[in-house]
């Protein structure tokens, strides 16, 4: 799975969650979570246990509270897998 | 403190039978059932295989609530926010949008449930905690297991500012939250107020009335005929489920508004029996009873006679006949003098903590609507009540003149409300002249 395809693999986990549907229109690795995506923060203990299960990978607390936009989730599965 | 009128300017409701007011009133008139075969109850070894559950609302969810909100929303929580959508809406206001700056703090929530979310305790949590595995449980659980779930998303969904909690008095839990409401807006502590309740359908909701043989049993293979209030051939409540909620507003702010005015609400009473008296954990205390219509119909200042129709409790337990008899002496009105007397629950089972939503609902359009529901299979009246046969129509009659209905909830613990809907008219009630 190259970087393009989990990207768009990401993207589909968070789409659900998105209160911002404009702002996924234009996602880029940089758009961030929270404020672009306006993902309610609570929120991001589900999508990480989304991921988990969707790349066959675990993720610690630490390494979760280290994403803060789009890229940085990609990074982390890439750097995982 | 001057106590301030209060109306009725919306209606939501999301019944077994029909969802919308103008499908509900039709529902209510034609005496449509929402009782069905439940197959899983079956599969499950109930006793009581059929329900009341709402129909179509896995599609219908989807135009009222985003895909995040879904997430965290268990029935129970679906159907509180789609009757309270619908009421706030019914009475003339928009949906704020989720970026507004301030909320609307002259409006509240007080809607209740009976059981809440223990379908997601069953499904979710319970077998995540037991297997060890705290660590999948997600965000979403505490939103949907705590009792105020329903009121909790509906604020978020309309921006509401002023009181908003969930109240649960079992049975009675959608009629103490109109009463309660009632009470925040006419001493001037809110303009409006949602009010009614909300229960889910579930196998783990319904399974502890099963288990104590309250439910009916014996007419699995016709769900229209299960339910069956005031009759000899009473055997135990249907389950059922939804939600109902009224938009309550003062008389000053819905007339601000130039909002449509359904109906007024005269008063409210509630009390307990206090597990004394006759009265148990599951039975009525009959005193308790006849205090709490008689306080209601005398602080709303009407005379016993005024009251045109009684949407009853009448769950089709051992109960109804006690409960008519309550009426009758509460009312201090010999049988061929009672009002029209009329079960709901005949026609969509029993909604838990739901019902008295709903059912205030159905007494405030019928109100409004100039109608009286008949009562369903109860052709075989239950002998006790031969002398109010007069007064129980089993179908529905059209009734211009009709200007007061009284609704009542009872529920375990011994809990006792009732409420008073007149149909608005713009000179006071006596009570507040």
């Amino acid at each position: 799975m190259n970087q393009t395809e989990v990207f768009e693999q990401v993207v589909g986990i968070l789409r659900p969650f998105v209160r911002a549907p404009e702002a996924l229109e234009a996602v880029a690795s940089n758009t961030t979570i929270l404020g672009d995506l306006k993902v309610n923060s609570a929120r991001l203990v589900d999508v990480v246990l989304e991921m988990e299960d969707a790349f066959g990978i675990s993720i610690t607390d630490d390494e979760a509270d280290g994403v803060r936009c789009v890229g940085d989730a990609v990074s982390l599965v890439l750097a995982k897998r | 403190m001057k106590a301030r009128r209060v109306v009725v300017t919306g209606v939501g409701v999301l019944a077994p039978s029909a969802h919308g007011i103008e499908d509900f009133v039709a529902a209510l008139r034609g005496m449509k059932s929402g009782v069905r075969h439940q197959p899983k109850l079956e599969a499950l070894g109930f006793g009581c295989q059929v329900a009341g559950v709402p129909q179509g609302v896995d599609e219908l969810r989807h135009s009222y609530l985003g895909e995040d909100e879904l997430m965290a929303m268990n029935p129970n929580m679906v159907y509180a926010a789609i009757a309270a959508i619908d009421a706030w809406e019914d009475g003339g206001l928009k949906r704020p949008a989720l970026d507004a700056d301030a909320p609307d703090w002259e409006s509240g929530a007080i809607l209740g449930t009976g059981i809440g979310g223990i379908d997601t305790i069953a499904e979710k949590l319970a077998p995540r905690v037991d297997a060890g595995r705290v660590g999948r449980l997600g965000s979403t659980m505490v939103e949907q297991i705590m009792s105020s779930g329903n009121s909790a998303r509906v604020a978020g969904l309309l921006g509401l500012g002023n009181q908003v909690s969930t109240n649960s008095s079992a049975c009675t839990t959608g009629t103490e939250a109109v009463i309660q409401a009632f009470e925040r807006i006419r001493t001037g502590r809110a303009e409006r107020m949602l009010a009614g309740g909300s229960e889910g359908s579930s196998p783990y909701i319904w399974a502890g009335f099963d288990g104590m043989k309250v439910l009916s049993r014996a007419s699995n293979h016709e769900p229209a005929r299960a339910s069956r209030p005031l009759s000899a051939s009473a055997a135990g409540f249907v389950p059922g489920s939804g939600a109902g909620v009224l938009l309550l507003e003062s008389l000053e702010s819905a007339l601000l508004r130039g909002a449509r005015i359904h109906a007024e609400v005269l008063s409210g009473a509630l009390s307990c029996g206090g597990h004394r008296g006759g009265g148990s954990m599951t039975a009525p205390n009959p005193e308790g009873v006849r205090r709490c219509i008689r306080a209601a119909v005398d602080e709303a200042g009407i005379a016993a006679e005024e009251v045109g129709a009684i949407n009853g409790h009448l769950t089709a337990t051992f109960a109804d006949p006690h409960e008519v008899r309550s009426w009758s002496a509460a009312l201090a009105l010999p049988p061929e003098r009672m009002p029209w007397i009329q079960s709901t629950k005949s026609l969509i089972g029993h909604a838990l903590g739901a019902a008295g939503g709903i059912e205030c609902a159905a007494a405030v359009l019928q109100l409004a609507h100039g109608f009286v529901h008949g009562t369903a299979n109860c052709e075989d009246l239950h002998p006790e009540l031969a002398r109010y046969a007069r007064r129980i129509p089993g179908e529905t009659l059209d009734a211009p003149d009709l200007d007061v209905v009284a609704k009542a909830s009872f529920g375990f613990g011994d809990v006792n409300g009732c409420v008073i809907f007149r149909r608005f008219h713009p000179t006071p009630s006596r009570r507040s002249r």
